[in-house]
């Protein structure tokens, strides 16, 4: 489904090379994760996906069902299906959160051709959604994430994720900055999710959202490259052992 | 957009951002013009030409007096020159001071007399001049009654009222609403002891032109005690080429009443600059409130500053009673020239005035605007919330004065001036006056001014949003202590306004 092939990347602003030739695929229902040191370029490689500006790719393509990825403009992306849970969600002080949901939501059913959502029934959606992921009435309408905590940002973020259903979604460590209880909470809300038809990229430091987030296949990421894949017991690797023997062994 | 493509921009998002602004030009949804034969008084202003307007609207001998010796005093009187706004000389005697359409010459006795034509601008303004609800629009709907809500409607059209709706209803509830000129001939009391008492004839050059010069405006008159049943509304549409609109209005909200009004504008796009110069004056007695919004959509001009109303405003409410209150409201989007200054003198104790605004300036835009909080009575309060949005090669200004006087005890002031830049070549500046007499008073002013930040509009983005919606969001988020102080109907309106003027979607 998303098909990342020899992408290289430098910042527009200075000369600096961050992804030396990424190669990946993530197939539909699978569950793949990106672990390494920081400033290895995973960051970098999710904003580069959904299509941040002050990046230059000078080589390779990244695709997700065929379609070039890197000609679209961020939001034609989200249309077509991708989706990134940010590390840092951003606050916009005056707009409800629920606002901020809805223009999103038709927003892309517009890009889709699809009829936008009544209000009913939209409202009926959301608060399902929001429920399993406890965010109470009074969070929903509240201005986006301003004075959230950062166990609040990240439940956004997946609501975000649960209603606007994705095909392809990007999780850039979600899991910073979380207690192990609100961990547990983005982990369950991240599994309903899991299905058959769509693909989950997890950008992760740490083996503990993995216990919780059961990934098919690990892959280690250094120095803008993709170092070393295997499975679930690669991250369990790290974990004891750290970066350092991984690095050495790929040299 | 020649201007515009020149403009050189630090990093890629404030690039699109400035290639969305620049998609405005010829977006302004107003600037289409009514065929209509029309009757002119001849160009420039002189004692005849206050007697003829006078004249025309059957004024009685002390009303054209008062007029003359306004006129007097405006030829003693200079241009002002201290807003931050450069536009060229204007010529005062190369405007027509009196346009009407020759329809109305014989006064339409009822709404069903008055020119088809006429009526089918207001209806392609959004305005129908008929006796029906307005119904709220989706967002916040639930709050509105299921029936929806009256709204009454008198509609200016260059030089005159052509009429008002809901008047019999209105005066069943004991409300006056009418046209200024049918209250200087129906109501001549009411009108001989409040107008020019907030608004002295010699306030200000333009105030002293429109008080010789004024051809028509709203009037309303609100009885003791009385809640007044619906919205009250002036919309006002300025047609005729190279005319001035000198309208006048006079709110009286009498003790422990209750009123509601809001005005809007629109003009024909055309290259020539045109003036507006009007008055308002609202006179709020004991217990009494008075809500005054307006949504000012004048035409702006075109990108390169061609054409474009000078909107030169002079309007005031005196909190005369004590606990009396006044809410000024404005969403100011259009005009090529803003020069205005809503303002409150706050004489009696506990009296309370407020000052909301959203003053957007794109392209080639100068507003100049902001309120003047006079506290003279104990325990005054007042509170300024402006937005100022900047795009373009705009220049937004905020000017503002806040005095506390020796005998306002305890009297208390809260300021908060936001600017936000789109783009790196316009301007937001923040001019505040505060005098303080009296050591008891309290005044707090906070100001910041930020660029719209390309974090936001990515996050925007990045869930679908395209750029000119994650703007308009960006944006109405900014805005939104302002838009939640409008009546909900013209909320709504005023978010697609805002939306509009900076993005060239047609909303």
């Amino acid at each position: 489904m998303l098909n990342i092939n020899n992408l290289h990347v430098q910042l527009e602003e200075e000369d600096k090379q961050i992804l030396k030739g990424v190669n990946l695929t993530v197939e539909p229902g699978k569950v793949h994760a990106i672990m390494g040191p920081n400033g290895s370029g995973k960051s970098t490689l999710s904003y580069v996906l959904s299509g941040k500006g002050g990046y230059e790719v000078t080589e390779g393509s990244a695709t997700l069902d065929g379609q070039d990825l890197l000609e679209q403009e961020a939001e034609e992306r989200a249309a077509a299906g991708l989706f990134l849970a940010f590390q840092y969600p951003v606050e916009i002080p005056g707009v409800g959160n629920m606002t901020f949901l809805r223009t999103a939501v038709n927003a892309q059913r517009k890009a889709r051709g699809e009829d936008e959502l009544s209000a009913a029934e939209f409202l009926k959606e959301v608060r399902a959604q929001a429920k399993s992921l406890k965010i109470d009435a009074e969070m929903l309408k509240r201005p986006v994430n301003v004075g959230f905590s950062g166990g609040e940002k990240k439940r956004n973020e997946i609501l975000q994720m649960a209603m606007l259903q994705p095909k392809m979604c990007i999780l850039d460590e979600t899991d910073s900055g979380l207690d192990v209880d609100a961990m547990k909470l983005v982990a369950e809300g991240v599994n309903a999710l899991r299905s058959e038809n769509r693909g989950f990229l997890v950008i992760t430091h740490y083996q503990r959202l993995l216990d919780h987030i059961k990934p098919d296949v690990v892959h280690i990421m250094a120095n803008g490259r993709i170092v070393k894949t295997g499975g679930p017991e690669l991250a369990l690797e790290v974990e004891n052992n750290g970066y350092a023997d991984i690095l050495a062994e790929v040299g | 957009m020649v201007a515009l493509d020149q403009t050189q921009v630090k990093d890629g998002v404030d690039q699109e951002t400035v290639d969305a602004v620049r998609e405005v030009g010829g977006e302004y949804k107003y600037g289409w013009e009514t065929e209509i034969e029309m009757e002119y008084a001849p160009k420039g202003v002189s004692p005849d030409i206050v007697r003829l307007i006078s004249e025309k609207n059957e004024e009685p001998e002390w009303m054209t007096e008062w007029r003359l010796q306004a006129y007097e005093r405006w030829l003693q009187k200079e241009e002002p020159t201290w807003a931050m706004v450069n536009y060229p000389k204007i010529d005062f005697q190369d405007i027509y001071y009196y346009a009407r359409p020759k329809s109305m010459e014989v006064k339409p006795k009822s709404l069903e007399e008055v020119d088809p034509k006429l009526l089918a601008t207001y209806e392609k303004l959004g305005i129908p001049l008929r006796e029906q609800m307005i119904l709220a629009g989706v967002e916040g709907a639930e709050k509105a009654p299921a029936e929806g809500r009256k709204v009454a409607v008198d509609a200016v059209f260059d030089s005159v009222s052509i009429g008002t709706t809901f008047k019999e209803e209105l005066k069943a509830a004991g409300v006056i609403f009418c046209s200024i000129s049918e209250a200087i001939r129906d109501h001549p009391e009411l009108v001989k002891k409040y107008l020019g008492t907030v608004v002295p004839v010699t306030d200000n050059y333009y105030a002293t032109l429109n008080s010789a010069v004024f051809s028509d405006g709203s009037f309303v008159y609100v009885p003791p005690g009385v809640r007044c049943p619906m919205e009250l509304s002036t919309y006002f549409r300025i047609n005729a080429e190279n005319t001035g609109q000198f309208e006048r209005t006079l709110i009286i909200a009498d003790k422990g009443s209750y009123v509601s009004y809001l005005e809007g504008c629109t003009a024909p796009a055309r290259d020539t600059a045109q003036l507006h110069a009007a008055v308002v004056e609202i006179i709020v007695e004991e217990d009494a409130e008075v809500k005054y919004s307006t949504v000012q959509n004048w035409y702006p001009g075109d990108e390169d500053g061609k054409g474009g109303i000078y909107n030169f405003v002079t309007k005031r409410a005196d909190c005369r009673g004590d606990r009396s209150k006044v809410m000024w409201t404005q969403v100011e989007t259009g005009s090529a020239v803003t020069w205005k200054y809503p303002s409150c003198i706050l004489r009696g104790e506990e009296s309370q005035g407020e000052f909301y605004s959203i003053a957007i300036a794109n392209n080639m835009q100068q507003a100049d605007t902001g309120t003047k909080m006079v506290h003279l009575g104990k325990n005054t309060k007042s509170r300024i919330v402006s937005k100022g949005i900047s795009a373009g090669k705009a220049q937004n200004t905020y000017r503002g004065l806040v005095s506390m006087h020796k005998k306002a005890k305890d009297a208390r002031n809260y300021t908060q001036c936001d600017s936000l830049l789109i783009g790196d070549k316009c301007g937001a500046h923040t001019v505040p006056y505060i005098e303080v007499k009296n050591n008891s008073a309290r005044v707090e002013h906070e100001a910041t001014t930020s660029k719209v930040d390309e974090d936001q509009l990515f996050y925007c983005r990045s869930r679908g949003m395209d750029e000119e919606e994650a703007v308009a969001l960006v944006v109405n988020g900014f805005c939104k202590d302002v838009l939640q102080a409008l009546p909900m109907e013209f909320a709504m309106e005023a978010q697609q306004l805002v939306a509009i003027s900076l993005e060239g979607s047609v909303g």
